[in-house]
């Protein structure tokens, strides 16, 4: 990836968040879709590259009446955003297609038009974890927490300080789900889930969705938008089943997104003003800040529980609220890639001030996959 | 997820007549596939079997044709010694379909003595963070959920 090479022009989430039943799941992809290309000034048309997930680029592009010339059906949960601006920069790039558009749509919540997840009995998670009970992620994603704090000692209370400060994000956002303040106290008696996991540290489960738009750097400047310059990305898998992840302290996903991110970015830790992490669950922040090498080993959760990552901290991070307090709709990916363009075109509801770089980290699937987006509104 | 079985609960099948009950197994139910045959016939049989890879000799799970070390095609599968310590767990609240009388019960991933993990049930103990500590040594125990499927599942070594 060319550092600045390619810009964001567009982007948009869906004119509704949160519960929508009146809309199905390929027209929230399309309600999202032509909000971006108005954020941009432009109709289906002027699009000849098309990703998405959760449905197929085919089925996306015929209903929006769009001919590609590229597509990137890469699905690889809620990550699989990420990884198609990374694709997509190198595909404009290469001049495959000059003008990519990224949607996400998905009816989380309502379930219209919304294939159910399940596994068949041959398949490897259907033969080797299916048949001792797990119910979907708040059973599989959780289960490295309990080795993590025994590894490094973190507590009850830091994990639920990750949802705390996460709500106090939220309370600025008039677009997030919840926004009453919480407390440690709120988190530790809510519902339990999956043993150490408390509801409050679950993500929502919303309807909604979201688009991208994005050009050349030098095409960039033609646009109404003020342009979010892709510095640095990185992509990476692991196993499809949790059970089979190389160490429950640790994604190896992460660390090498994260790493290939920061070096074609050529940044440090010190120069990022703005960070996402994909936060599924309340210990997906505290993997998160140590894989990408903002903290060391088991001191995510002193760092966050320390308020460095609140309003007002050194390290602004999920500043929308995260999936915890914003939004999750399956994949939420597509809305820390929103946040993190609103902050650098000055746009957020909870605005950091003198935004100038964003790192923008997905997960996709129980730590099965993970893509990393450094941004800037810094000019080539 | 796989069609309800029915399963006797004792005793020979009998078509559900004359003092056999017969017990819908409603939860997800493994099918083997040609490369985890061998896996699945052993747990019949009460043996957990792993496989090796010969030029190597890196111990691997779940079973497939080829080392996912270092890729050759020459594999073999063994007894393991059924013996493993608790690695991680959860304790799940929100149970899956057909496991709604256990909740709340733990989904475990247990750490084999030859190096895999596999995710997999502790019986034999409650199902409570007092009774499930991180390391403590466990032992296989295979539990028939069809004429043809057992489950691996791990007990404390002293709970006999």
């Amino acid at each position: 990836m060319k550092r600045k090479s390619v810009a964001i022009v567009g982007a948009a989430e869906t004119t509704e968040l949160g519960v929508i039943p009146h809309m199905s799941q390929i027209q929230l992809h399309a309600d999202a879709a032509l909000n971006a290309l108005a954020d941009c000034g432009l109709t289906p048309k002027d699009i000849d590259g098309l990703a998405c997930a959760g449905a197929s680029p085919v089925e996306v592009a015929w209903y929006l009446g769009i001919t590609p010339t590229w597509v990137d059906g890469t699905a690889v949960g809620g990550c699989s955003f990420m990884m198609h601006v990374r694709h997509a920069a190198a595909a404009i790039n290469e001049g495959l297609c000059s003008t990519v558009l990224i949607t996400h749509g998905e009816s989380g919540r309502s379930g219209i038009g919304r294939a159910r997840f399940g596994f068949a009995p041959q398949s490897l998670q259907g033969q080797f974890e299916a048949p001792y009970g797990p119910f979907g992620p708040p059973t599989l994603f959780t289960l490295p927490v309990l080795r993590y704090m025994k590894e490094y000692g973190l507590t009850e209370e830091q994990l639920a300080m990750v949802a705390v400060v996460q709500r106090e994000w939220a309370s600025m956002n008039p677009r997030a789900m919840f926004r009453d303040p919480i407390t440690v106290e709120d988190v530790l008696n809510s519902r339990m889930i999956a043993y150490p996991i408390r509801l409050l540290e679950c993500c929502l489960v919303t309807d909604g969705g979201g688009a991208l738009v994005l050009v050349s750097a030098e095409r960039a400047k033609d646009f109404p938008t003020k342009p979010v310059y892709i510095l640095g990305t990185g992509e990476s898998v692991e196993s499809p089943m949790i059970s089979q992840m190389e160490d429950f302290t640790t994604s190896k996903a992460f660390r090498v997104s994260g790493k290939k991110a920061f070096e074609e970015a050529g940044i440090t830790h010190d120069d990022v003003d703005h960070l996402m992490i994909y936060d599924a669950f309340a210990h997906l922040p505290i993997f998160g800040l140590e894989d990408l090498g903002f903290v060391g080993r088991g001191e995510a959760g002193a760092f966050i529980a320390e308020g460095n990552t609140r309003p007002g901290g050194k390290l602004p991070l999920n500043t929308n609220g995260g999936g915890l307090s914003y939004t999750h709709t399956g994949m939420y990916g597509m809305f820390a890639l929103q946040e993190s363009v609103r902050q650098l075109r000055g746009t957020a509801p909870a605005q950091v001030p003198n935004c100038r770089i964003s790192v923008c980290h997905g997960v996709g699937g129980m730590f099965a996959a993970s893509a990393t987006i450094i941004l800037t509104n810094e000019e080539p | 997820m796989g069609a309800p079985s029915r399963v006797p609960s004792s005793g020979p099948d009998s078509h559900g007549k004359e003092g056999v009950e017969l017990t819908e197994y409603r939860k997800p139910i493994p099918k083997p596939t040609p490369e985890t045959r061998d896996f699945w016939e052993g747990c019949k049989r009460g043996e957990l079997r792993l496989q090796r890879c010969t030029v190597c000799g890196h111990v691997f799970f779940p079973p497939r044709g080829h080392c996912p070390k270092c890729a050759a095609r020459s594999v073999e599968s063994f007894t393991a010694s059924g013996r493993a310590k608790l690695y991680s767990y959860i304790i799940n609240h929100r149970p899956a379909p057909g496991f709604e009388q256990e909740a709340p019960y733990a989904i475990a991933v247990v750490q084999l003595e030859e190096g895999p993990r596999m995710m997999t049930n502790i019986v034999g103990c409650p199902q409570t963070p007092e009774a499930l500590q991180l390391d403590m040594p466990l032992e296989v125990t295979f539990e028939p959920i069809t004429d043809e499927i057992s489950l691996p599942k791990f007990r404390p070594v002293d709970a006999r």
